[in-house]
């Protein structure tokens, strides 16, 4: 008898084990259950890759879109949130889908595993992702996403020149093909303050002609305001892209070189030290905020909505979008920040052609390849880009608009700085299309937080050498 | 008992052991094998390589030797653990010998307080010590109490920081082991040497520790297989960072394989993170045996 108890309870142990072992796999079992139970649900729904939304499936019929993208920390207050919960509002297929929102709260760096983790298996994948375009074309060659062309032929606005034209390639794969809906953009300068440079002495209409007088500019700040911050970039592994691209690339393109030159990566050169020693002055010689501040994942929204409204930080080296923070709806509102900003563009090392320089992002709405209904998604997210959705949106995140139409649009064209912002964008650069360049980055951000906290300029290039090489092959690799 | 009956016997056991050597195989076993034949693979995470891995030999392993980054965070780790030990053993040992020298009260307030911080999940003790050693934390308010200026710990003393929240975390475990082990040597040993005109540390040095040699061996090798493993302690409090200064090997495998999307590599780091454990395990053993 005993021996039959401990037999049975060995098995009931092992019963119970496994089906704890299965629980990323349970959720199979959970909404198709409904689903059988229910003749009359959508077959589709069945296959959904969101397992919360089982229960909603069961009881109409209708579609569950899932959204996907990174949030900040501001959770329902944050401007994709709101676009996304708006145009679900105002959809005219209300009744027959759901739209879930799933943020992602991480780091910019662990925000792209998460997805990519996410994107490997349609039990997990979003129906629409948020991509930035330099990971874009990674995920494609990965096979993540799916291609868009057999619905953009029922979507005049993609080919009636609604859409900037050289956004269009942002979102192209190698195969040719489109692989997103580009619902931002961006260029990036030199934000300063005019009260802290007036009263330092300094002019209000700045425009630094090379980065000595940037260095110059700091110098008087600390000298005249030593509680003030001079000087802000992004410089840490935790701010990911925008440690690559706000700070380092910024730097490197200004002195003339590029990341990649015909097909080889650059892992050795004197402009690559050039740009490493200028952040190596500026926090040498206390021009920075203290590494507590920099070194961690909020520090880009410390600067923007902390110290900048705050008179704390003179000038950063940030993207035209931060003034989506200061508006009425935004995370940090500042109604004066029109008339106490500056935003100069960033001029070239020694005021060389093309005197100053800027790099172009933007980020893209995309339909993971794994996913169910995409037909429905896609309606989906032409409704999100009507000009009426899109309009207060993209004025929320503070970004470029992506629509040629929505340019002119009063309230859009009269925001502060939008003129600025958008000349930029006329002559900015843009990062390397290569589906090595997220791997790349990673080692610039690595290479840019060793300097920072003390690592010789030309230590932390070697390091870069070794991880690019390591990362891209040595036969894609030059030094010079 | 005959022949058949000790074979009945056995496959009975067999079958009821089956289940968990099953288990072990397809979560443990399985998932071991799985890591070594990655790293050598180009698996990464996106791109071409996530969809068409190719198997590249022993290139992972060449890029391990040749990365300062893999030197530094072996010394890193190595300091770490150093650190860890020094400060959970000696400290547990204290803390048991005055339990056993005081009296209950003292046993009954202080036993608590040293397992709180055993019992807390290891991230709630990395939020805690983060806000402790913070700029506005508890550490620099009570240094300003006393007319100390705010140091940024986590950043001009960033692996002293991750040491002691560690040691907060662990000396606990430490502390049982020696307590127990304290509680077994005989009181009529120390009694002896006291009558043969030992004084207290004399016994302590020559009685004490000789008789609970094995359980500092055994708590020493278990400690330094937590503390090689230790991950969201230190990614919490520093991310590895500032630059490098804490970048332990499970930090650098983390940053390789999810943040720069190499799995191949990363899990290359992680064998050899395997084997750093393997050796130390070995060497204790064999201390142990003589």
């Amino acid at each position: 008898m005993k021996k039959l108890m401990s037999i049975l309870l060995a098995s009931a142990m092992m019963a119970s084990l496994a089906a704890c072992g299965g629980g990323a796999t349970s959720s199979t079992a959970d909404s198709s259950a409904p689903a059988e139970a229910a003749p009359a649900a959508d077959p589709a729904a069945a296959e959904s890759s969101a397992p919360a939304e089982a229960e909603a499936e069961a009881s109409g019929d209708a579609v569950t879109i899932t959204v996907t993208f990174r949030d900040d920390g501001q959770a329902e207050n944050g401007a994709l949130w709101k676009w996304f919960d708006a145009s679900y509002e105002s959809y005219d297929k209300k009744d027959q889908v759901v739209v879930k929102v799933a943020p992602i709260t991480a780091s910019e760096g662990d925000y792209f595993a998460k997805i990519a983790l996410a994107l490997q298996s349609a039990e997990t994948a979003p129906n629409i992702t948020c991509e930035d375009t330099f990971q874009l074309p990674t995920d494609v060659s990965a096979g993540y996403l799916a291609p868009l062309d057999e619905y953009l032929t029922d979507y005049p606005e993609w080919t009636d020149g609604s859409y900037y034209e050289s956004l269009k390639t942002g979102v192209t794969g190698g195969d040719g093909k489109i692989y997103g809906l580009p619902y931002n953009t961006d260029t990036r300068g030199l934000w300063y303050n005019k009260e802290i440079f007036k009263q330092a002495g300094l002019p209000e209409d700045w425009a630094p002609a090379n980065w000595q007088e940037i260095l110059d500019a700091c110098a008087t700040i600390k000298a005249a305001l030593p509680d003030v911050v001079p000087f802000w970039c992004n410089s840490a592994i935790a701010t990911g892209e925008a440690t690559s691209m706000q700070t380092y690339e910024m730097l490197l393109y200004g002195t003339g070189e590029r990341l990649i030159e015909d097909g080889k990566w650059i892992v050795g050169s004197p402009n690559i030290e050039k740009s490493l020693t200028f952040l190596d002055n500026i926090y040498k010689n206390g021009y920075g905020p203290s590494l507590s501040l920099v070194l961690n994942g909020q520090a880009s929204n410390t600067s923007a909505r902390e110290y900048l409204p705050q008179g704390k930080l003179a000038i950063s080296l940030d993207g035209s979008w931060i003034t989506g923070n200061y508006n009425e709806q935004g995370a940090s509102p500042w109604p004066e920040y029109k008339d106490v900003l500056g935003f100069a563009p960033m001029p070239t090392s020694e005021g060389q052609d093309p005197k100053t320089i800027t790099l172009a992002g933007g980020w893209a709405l995309s339909i993971p390849a794994k996913s169910a209904n995409q037909a429905e998604t896609f309606d989906f997210m032409k409704h999100m880009m009507s000009v009426e959705q899109y309009v207060p949106a993209v004025m929320n995140m503070g970004s470029i608009a992506t629509r040629q139409d929505v340019a002119t649009d009063p309230v859009y064209a009269e925001q502060p700085f939008m003129t600025t912002a958008t000349e930029f964008l006329v002559s900015a650069d843009f990062r390397p299309k290569d589906d090595k360049y997220p791997v790349v980055s990673t080692h610039i951000q690595t290479m840019v937080e060793s300097v920072v906290s003390g690592t010789s300029p030309a230590d932390a290039m070697a390091q870069y050498e070794l991880d690019v090489t390591g990362a891209v092959g040595a036969d894609n690799v030059v030094k010079k | 008992m005959d022949r058949r009956g000790t074979v009945a016997q056995d496959a009975k056991r067999s079958v009821l052991l089956l289940p968990s050597v099953l288990m072990m195989l397809a979560f443990f076993v399985l998932p071991i094998i799985l890591t070594v034949y990655y790293s050598f693979t180009n698996l990464a995470l996106s791109g071409e390589a996530a969809q068409n891995m190719q198997f590249v030999g022993f290139e992972n392993y060449a890029t391990l030797f040749k990365d300062r980054n893999v030197k530094t965070s072996i010394v890193n780790t190595l300091v770490f653990l150093i650190g860890c030990l020094i400060g959970m053993q000696l400290l547990g040992f204290f803390i048991a010998l005055l339990m056993k020298s005081c009296g209950k009260t003292f046993r009954r307030v202080v036993g608590p307080i040293v397992l709180a911080g055993w019992v807390m999940p290891e991230i709630v003790v990395a939020l805690c010590c983060s806000t402790f050693f913070g700029d506005n934390g508890t550490l620099n308010t009570i240094l300003g109490v006393i007319g100390v200026g705010p140091v940024e710990w986590l950043f001009k003393y960033p692996m002293l920081s991750v040491i002691l929240a560690n040691v907060w975390h662990g000396t606990a475990f430490s502390m049982m082991n020696f307590q127990s082990a304290l509680d077994g040597v005989s009181s009529e040993i120390e009694e002896a040497a006291r009558v043969d005109g030992a004084n207290y540390f004399q016994t302590l040095i020559r009685i004490v520790i000789p008789c609970i040699k094995d359980t500092i061996a055994t708590n020493t090798m278990l400690n330094t297989l937590s503390t090689l493993g230790v991950f969201g302690l230190v990614y919490t409090m520093t991310g590895g960072g500032p630059g490098t200064k804490t970048l332990t090997l499970p930090i650098l495998m983390y940053r390789q394989a999810f943040v720069s999307q190499q799995l191949g590599y990363g899990t290359a780091i992680s064998m050899l993170l395997l084997v750093i454990g393997i050796v130390l395990s070995v060497l204790y053993t064999r201390l142990m045996k003589d």
